[in-house]
């Protein structure tokens, strides 16, 4: 797969779209995006830091807790409640980080669409206004994005290793 | 302006389809109100109103000559507001490359399970507990 086909758009004031074709089909995706076990293998954050602590109770009204540990002893929560959930195509879920880096809370749509045995993702966040977007937009470059690839290569080397 | 209120007028100029529609245009060369009107079901004041805001995002300038006014593209603004997104892109991109490294693992993992029915993981204990 490339590399490239991840799409990210500010569709209006308020929101990021960003989509992206995996090669599964989506109750996979599903599966890896609603697991805590599995969630821990992925989203773990900007170099340096891993998901620590992940909760989800996978339900209407259900919460979900994600603590990130990072260097120096950082620590970044972020939580909300599950407002809709049909497996394996849709999860809306309100999302607010402890630090309130957002200005209130945040509303994402994640939509699975499965076509020929791949599935596209298409994750919506909805900000309070486009101030609290455009902070979340700026905090992908602040992290210092292009160190995270020395990770990507040697989960990739480890791989090559195993097969 | 300070760059971050200049990114935030960026992003709202390009938010409306139109005015994307307008850059797409102004991309194959400079054009006139006129010319820019055309292909929209739109009043010359409306577009006008459209290139405002594009004027003030400084995604495009407009020229002196007082009759025809052409518009042209600005790049620099466009490229400033693509690689703000483009830090934000590319975390994801990362992000989103350990989860097909996942993917792969788990579809690998369905596909023993069934090959073998009574679907247990390879990695732990014999269909016997031992």
């Amino acid at each position: 797969m490339t590399t490239a086909d991840l799409s990210v758009s500010t569709p209006s004031d308020r929101e990021v779209l960003m989509t992206r074709l995996f090669d599964a089909p989506r109750e996979l995706v599903f599966e890896a995006m609603s697991r805590p076990e599995l969630l821990k293998r992925w989203l773990s954050g900007p170099p340096g830091w891993s998901l620590q602590h992940c909760e989800i109770d996978l339900r209407v009204g259900g919460n979900f807790r994600h603590v990130w540990h990072g260097p120096d002893g950082a620590v970044m929560g972020m939580g909300g409640i599950y407002r809709e959930i049909a497996r394996p195509e849709r999860i809306v879920r309100t999302e607010l980080f402890d630090q309130d880096w957002t200005g209130g809370e945040a509303i994402a749509t994640l939509v699975l669409t499965e076509q020929a045995g791949k599935t596209e993702l298409a994750l919506t966040v909805l900000y309070s206004s486009r101030e609290a977007r455009d902070g979340a937009l700026k905090s992908g470059m602040k992290e210092g994005v292009a160190a995270s690839y020395g990770k990507l290569d040697t989960l990739f080397a480890e791989r090559q290793q195993a097969a | 302006m300070t760059p971050s209120s200049r990114l935030d007028t960026t992003f709202a100029a390009l938010a409306d389809p139109t005015r994307r529609a307008i850059l797409a245009r102004l991309a194959l060369g400079e054009a006139s109100v006129t010319e820019l009107a055309q292909p929209f079901a739109m009043s010359q004041p409306a577009i006008s109103k459209h290139l405002k805001m594009l004027e003030r995002a400084g995604l495009i300038s407009r020229g002196r000559d007082a009759q025809r006014r052409p518009c042209r593209l600005e790049p620099q603004a466009l490229a400033d507001a693509n690689g703000w997104l483009e830090g934000y892109r590319q975390f994801w991109e990362t992000t989103f490359q350990r989860l097909d490294l996942l993917l792969d693992e788990m579809k690998a993992e369905t596909g023993q399970s069934a090959m073998n029915p009574k679907g247990m993981n390879p990695r732990g204990k014999n269909p016997k507990g031992e």
